[in-house]
């Protein structure tokens, strides 16, 4: 049996992913779940292979569930973490580049503050690059742990409704999500504060819905971004009591809507924020699988970019 | 080539003289003799320079209202020298130095400085004097004796005036200088941290956007004060369609305005910032090709009253950084020409139409007569081939630095020669 290989060589962000590709990663992600249920959940795939864990910016869910995929397949992992006052002070990308170099990495695991730093980066690294977050535009692997829950729970993702509720002009998540899961053939549409809203959203495919009870009653699930504290700091939020008015997914809310709405959550979750509590305790809510998951499809990606240098 | 190098006589054969001042053409040889035109027949025999011009159109050279040449304060990017040399290069005679120079050019000593130290140089440097002291958009400079020192023109550069009481006292303070004064044309609030062209394309890489109103309410502002000032207003590279109308329309009101575009805006789009290029990176940036249309009618239709490079150089380092940290700014003295007679040739615009715009244009921006290509004037000559096909290169770049996306681009339309006083280019 041959095994299906994807045609990506870098995983830079969902856009321009064929849907042939995100299925092999998400098929072969629902594999290495079931590696993870096992008592022993190590496999030697990527034995000998060098990963660094490289964030530019702060992000230790994102980071451990990397660290977490990597020593499950055996890679040797080191990791790189550099704060923002180093950044300031002009370590450039042009270093990060000649680090990796330096030490000969097969694979950057990558989290920056700039949009497109990472295709950046693959345009002068022998390495393969994967995008652990770019600023606001794309958080690829995070999309992909997403779908893949959705698929787990709907056992589908053609034709499902999904919204996306929060400061979108802001979120990679929500971009890759939208790149993803249109390819995938989901309807997406998204729902926020107007100015959060980017410019032009819908000439990406996705339709606005303004408010969120009319969303609610739309989507077949709904994925609640983070409001990120900075944001209110910046006065673009007027304070947390009217968000959570407006958009936050809380129980009276969702009392009102007799369907059942699965609720996900990128987290770390501001409780009582975009979310009530109990609504993320709740059987609704899959943000724990996420969790798991996130491991799941990230060991796929690994295993599918570096599977032939390790072979080789 | 250095001053001393220069040849004594200089025959040009065989082309086709456009003489931007008369707006008439004529296929004559012309002559030129220590830096002045003369009778072919009052050349002298023995050592003359032959510059084979078949097949091109020869004019007057280019003028520049809007250039960086960083000196003082960032001599590593680029110098008088060799911004004069880039400038040649282009076809340019003459250059406007933008003041915003480490320190900023704010007073009658520094103007001063600045002619003496560019005496010689083999294109003519003009220097544009800041409006307010330090570029600080509060208190105003010493513009009537920067006048007097030599400036032919006020800008804080990239800084706008964000104080408009502080431009309105500058348009009525400079009326009677007659000198233009240049406002950076973005409300820098709404441009905010945008490093691109607000719309679907900055939405989908995530970059910060920096929209069209931008521009437009800037612009409309500015052209309020000119209108109800009287003073002369020059806006500086149009980027957007909804800026081109407003100038048309205070325009055909009367208000005594000019306007330039550069050659990226009227050739070159924001699709060049798909792939997260740094080189593509200028404010006003690179907007969508409708706006593009509309630069390049407002060109054709006189709107806009000349091309202007705004050439920025940058190091190699700075442009290496992300998106967000690399400075905004792209050379553009040597590829003016290719770009500009590129995108306007394409859009219908004539040979002689694009000349124009680079010299008659110009000229009329800062009041200057440009005196008729015969026996007597100084010489001051380009020599272009408009069939050239070419690709713009790094072996084409003189200046210090080499940020420009441009590079690699085939271009129709080529400088071959261009002479001044003081100096001599011979390309390809």
């Amino acid at each position: 049996m041959t095994e299906p290989t994807v045609s990506l060589t870098h995983l830079l962000g969902l856009e321009g992913v064929s849907a042939a590709d995100i299925q092999i990663l998400l098929d072969t992600g629902f594999t290495f779940r079931e590696v993870l249920d096992r008592p022993i959940k190590k496999v030697p795939t990527l034995s000998g292979i060098n990963v660094v864990n490289l964030f530019f910016e702060n992000s230790t869910r994102t980071r451990i569930s990397f660290e977490l995929a990597e020593k499950r397949l055996s890679a040797d992992v080191t990791n790189f973490s550099v704060g923002g006052s180093s950044l300031d002070k002009g370590e450039g990308l042009k270093d990060t580049v000649l680090n990796i170099h330096a030490m000969k990495m097969d694979a950057v695991v990558m989290r920056h503050p700039v949009p497109g730093a990472a295709v950046q980066l693959s345009r002068f690294v022998d390495a393969v690059v994967i995008n652990a977050g770019d600023g606001s535009h794309e958080h690829p692997t995070q999309a992909l742990l997403d779908m893949l829950s959705l698929q787990e729970r709907f056992g589908r993702l053609k034709g499902l409704k999904v919204g996306i509720i929060g400061d979108i002009a802001h979120s990679r998540v929500a971009r890759s999500n939208i790149f993803g899961l249109l390819t995938m053939g989901a309807e997406v549409a998204v729902c926020g504060p107007g100015h959060l809203i980017p410019p032009q959203v819908e000439a990406l495919g996705v339709s606005v819905v303004p408010d969120v009870d009319d969303l609610l009653g739309w989507a077949d699930a709904v994925n609640v971004l983070r409001i990120q504290r900075e944001r209110m700091g910046a006065g673009l939020i007027p304070s947390v009591r009217e968000y959570r008015a407006g958009f936050g997914l809380t129980n009276e809310r969702l009392a009102r809507h007799k369907r059942e709405i699965i609720i996900l959550h990128p987290g770390p979750i501001n409780r009582g924020v975009e979310i009530d509590s109990d609504v993320a305790d709740s059987d609704q809510a899959i943000i724990l699988d996420q969790v798991i998951n996130g491991v799941a499809v990230r060991m796929s990606i690994l295993y599918h970019l570096l599977g032939p240098r390790a072979a080789g | 080539m250095a001053a001393g190098a220069l040849p004594g006589q200089i025959l040009i054969t065989g082309g086709r003289v456009y003489d931007p001042a008369t707006g008439k053409s004529r296929r004559v040889d012309l002559a030129v003799k220590r830096g002045r035109l003369v009778e072919p027949e009052s050349l002298d025999r023995g050592k003359t320079t032959v510059i084979d011009a078949a097949g091109c159109l020869i004019t007057h050279g280019f003028i520049d209202l809007h250039a960086h040449f960083r000196e003082p304060g960032r001599e590593d990017k680029e110098t008088l020298a060799s911004g004069a040399q880039a400038a040649l290069a282009g076809g340019f005679t003459r250059v406007c130095v933008m003041p915003n120079t480490e320190p900023p050019i704010d007073s009658p000593e520094a103007v001063r400085a600045l002619l003496e130290k560019s005496a010689g140089l083999p294109v003519e440097i003009m220097v544009i004097g800041a409006i307010t002291a330090g570029q600080q958009g509060v208190e105003l400079a010493e513009l009537r004796a920067m006048r007097a020192a030599g400036a032919v023109a006020f800008s804080d550069d990239g800084v706008p005036i964000r104080n408009g009481q502080v431009l309105r006292h500058a348009l009525y303070y400079a009326k009677d200088l007659g000198v233009p004064l240049i406002n950076h044309a973005e409300d820098p609030d709404l441009r905010g941290a945008g490093v691109m062209h607000e719309g679907a394309l900055s939405t989908r890489l995530g970059l910060p956007g920096n929209p069209a109103l931008a521009e437009a309410a800037m612009v409309y502002r500015d052209l309020l004060l000119a209108a109800d000032t009287g003073g002369r207003l020059h806006v500086p590279h149009l980027s957007t369609a909804e800026a081109v109308a407003q100038v048309r329309a205070f325009k055909a009101a009367g208000a005594h305005v000019t306007a330039e575009a550069t050659p990226h805006h009227l050739a070159l789009t924001e699709e060049l910032l798909a792939g997260y290029d740094p080189m593509a990176k200028v404010a006003p940036p690179l907007r969508s090709e409708s706006d593009r249309r509309a630069v390049v009618a407002g060109l054709q239709d006189g709107t806009i009253d000349c091309i202007a490079t705004d050439h920025a150089p940058h190091t190699v380092e700075e442009k290496e950084q992300d998106m967000l940290q690399a400075p905004f700014g792209m050379i553009g003295l040597e590829s003016a020409f290719g770009l500009a007679h590129t995108a306007l040739t394409e859009a219908g615009l004539t040979t002689e139409k694009v000349l124009d715009l680079l010299t008659t244009g110009p000229a009329g921006v800062l009041n200057l007569e440009l005196q008729p290509l015969q026996p007597g004037a100084v010489a001051e000559l380009v020599v272009v081939d408009p069939a050239a096909e070419w690709t713009f290169g790094p072996e084409h770049i003189h200046s210090r630095s080499r940020n420009t996306p441009a590079l690699g681009r085939r271009l129709k339309g080529r400088v071959r020669a261009t002479l001044s006083p003081h100096g001599l280019y011979l390309g390809h």
